[in-house]
């Protein structure tokens, strides 16, 4: 049993370029949920728009990433306009019910067949994305830690993710703190409430959404760069949970929140993981079969996670005092 | 009356105006803030409300009185723009209502408060009366980023704030989660964070409900301090001590229909208002009514 190979590679994933990427998605749920109140369960819709336009643009059309990057956040724009026009006028639930769906149409979309030749159908888009970004690697050689490893190129994504993760993290704080903050942490509270005081509530949240989107798309444009494939099976509806779940973890409407949620569970994820694949090796565990492992983690975690609700249901950053006082 | 030697000068104007006016539904009145016509809403087949005419004086305090389900509240929401009605026009300061939306209205200075209080819980208590305030620069998304776009002004409103919460007697408490407050206080809150809007007609829809008698005193000195500074006010109350002690009109609902106007003394001793709120046959043995329980379907033998 290598523990020092399981702690090392949970604290690599931990801040790698999958926690990268679901932080962010998480950072658009935290904006839209923990400080709106919008119930957006098709947060990975906004992430496969992102990753998507990297795929098509870059790959399908042979076009440059920088030209991809303005293109994703345009189609996220329009995502969340097609989203909220709508809903954004009725109950929340509504919204909830119309972005799961829309979530699922998105990916079917995307591995139609009829749409073969420019999303790729079912195997997706695979080929050199973003190399004009990873033209600008700095780094010589792989990165080696006795606890962290990383290649070369995802070593230029995590610094570059993290310095993303941290300016947009800046510009939430200022954003949440300001009267801007304040009508969006009220119509979470009470929308009516806030339109009989003159706000126009629904350009409000039609902002949060876009916001929120936004963020998620980035993630999926750092997916796109990262892993060189998008794959449709890729944007389950299991990311937008994940993400929530990531969101509760950390405390809804923490700016810090999404960040050491992300970091939290992927640690938790891939060291369940290791552990048992390393007990298994070992002959501890002769129950189980090596494919056990991937159910079983989740049930793990599922259970930790559980238990944090019940013994800190305000999440990490959270206060107790506040969650006490209820939102209606 | 012993509470007139109470009264400010606002409010010995109102009653003099008002003491001209007939004492009838629909009734015009020299200076109306607020107008209404043949306003309908139905749920269904039931006519919710059914307003012909109805006009609230410039500078009163008016009360709108009825039995549960009369459409008290349903009127609010019709002429702040909450809900929408089948029919109907009404006007503000002049101003066609009709399809414009509350936020709108609220902007026109046409405020109100709801009857189950809307504090915002998880905001503190100077968060939810800074709210209050209307064309806020920091409240466009890009200003966000720019602090000394709004910090000046920012400033003022909290002043102003602080203001209105020292006055109302709740400056101690503008850390505390508004969640945190007692019902009595979210009243007071949600009364001093619809004055940060700054309106010229504010319509509280129960102001009193589930406020402990200590503080109803203080309550009806701020709604008479409300109009003394140049508002209108028009609330809805089931608290007949309360409508009596404050009001300059009485506006009385029933059945969706305005069935009495006129001041406080008057229109209480109406018969049809007697009978609105205690039904025709009150002097009657509730056994004698044909409503008693053993004749209802599927009663007890």
């Amino acid at each position: 049993m290598d523990l020092g190979f399981v702690f090392g590679q949970s604290i690599t994933q931990a801040i790698g370029v999958t926690a990268i990427i679901y932080c962010l998605a998480a950072m658009g749920v935290n904006m839209q949920f923990g400080y709106t109140g919008l119930l957006n369960f098709g947060q990975v819709a906004f992430v496969a728009v992102g990753a998507y336009s990297v795929g098509v643009i870059v790959v399908t059309l042979g076009l440059t990433l920088w030209l991809a990057i303005p293109i994703s956040i345009f189609a996220s724009v329009v995502l969340a306009l097609v989203l909220g026009i709508p809903t954004l006028r009725l109950r929340a639930d509504y919204l909830a019910i119309v972005t799961i769906a829309a979530s699922e149409i998105v990916r079917q979309l995307v591995r139609s067949i009829a749409l073969r030749d420019v999303l790729g159908g079912a195997n997706g888009i695979n080929g050199k994305m973003g190399q004009e970004f990873h033209d600008l690697n700095p780094f010589p050689a792989d990165f080696e830690l006795p606890f962290l490893t990383y290649t070369r190129q995802d070593l230029w994504v995590v610094i570059v993710g993290w310095a993303l993760i941290a300016v947009l993290t800046l510009l939430i704080w200022l954003l949440v703190r300001s009267p801007w903050g304040r009508v969006i942490k009220g119509i979470r509270e009470d929308e009516n409430a806030v339109v009989s005081l003159g706000k126009n509530t629904y350009v409000y949240k039609m902002q949060a959404l876009i916001l929120g989107g936004l963020l998620g798309t980035l993630g999926g444009v750092i997916w796109a760069v990262a892993k060189q494939s998008v794959q449709p099976d890729n944007f389950v509806p299991d990311v937008t949970f994940f993400a929530y779940t990531i969101v509760l973890l950390g405390g809804a409407a923490r700016v810090f929140g999404p960040i050491i949620g992300a970091i939290i569970f992927w640690f938790l994820l891939v060291f369940v993981g290791e552990f048992l694949n390393q007990a298994i090796q070992a002959g501890w565990l002769d129950f189980l079969e090596p494919t056990d492992i991937g159910p079983i983690r989740f049930i793990l975690v599922g259970i930790g996670l559980m238990s944090l609700m019940i013994f800190r249901p305000q999440g990490i950053f959270g206060d107790k005092k506040e969650l006490a006082l209820d939102g209606r | 009356m012993a509470a007139s030697d109470r009264l400010g000068p606002r409010a010995l104007e109102a009653q003099a105006v008002l003491g001209q006016v007939e004492n009838r539904p629909g009734v015009p009145k020299p200076d109306p803030i607020l107008v209404a016509d043949d306003v309908v809403r139905r749920f269904g087949g039931l006519a919710a409300v059914d307003v012909e005419h109805v006009e609230v004086q410039r500078g009163s305090i008016t009360a709108l009185i009825g039995p549960n389900g009369a459409g008290k509240t349903t009127v609010f929401n019709l002429l702040t723009g909450f809900d929408t009605p089948d029919s109907g026009d009404w006007t503000f300061n002049g101003r066609k209502l009709a399809g414009v939306a509350p936020y709108k209205v609220a902007r026109l200075g046409m405020v109100r408060t709801f009857q189950l209080t809307k504090a915002l819980s998880r905001l503190t208590v100077l968060d939810n009366m800074r709210l209050g305030a209307t064309s806020q620069r920091g409240e466009k998304i890009w200003a966000s980023w720019l602090p000394f776009l709004w910090r000046s002004q920012e400033e003022e409103i909290t002043t102003r704030a602080r203001g209105l919460l020292d006055r109302f007697s709740m400056l101690p408490k503008e850390a505390d989660f508004a969640g945190s407050l007692s019902g009595g206080q979210r009243k007071l809150l949600e009364m001093a964070r619809a004055l940060m809007v700054g309106p010229e007609l504010i319509m509280l829809d129960e102001p009193m409900a589930g406020v402990n008698p200590a503080l109803t005193q203080s309550l009806l000195q701020h709604i008479k301090g409300i109009r003394e500074e140049g508002a209108t006010v028009l609330f809805v109350e089931h608290d007949m001590d309360m409508v009596h002690d404050i009001s300059d009109w009485v506006i009385v609902m029933a059945q969706g229909r305005i069935i009495a106007e006129g001041p406080p003394g008057v229109v209480m001793k109406d018969p049809s208002v007697i009978d609105a709120y205690l039904g025709a046959h009150h002097t009657k043995a509730l056994t004698d009514s044909g409503e008693s329980l053993t004749t209802s379907p599927g009663g007890e033998q």
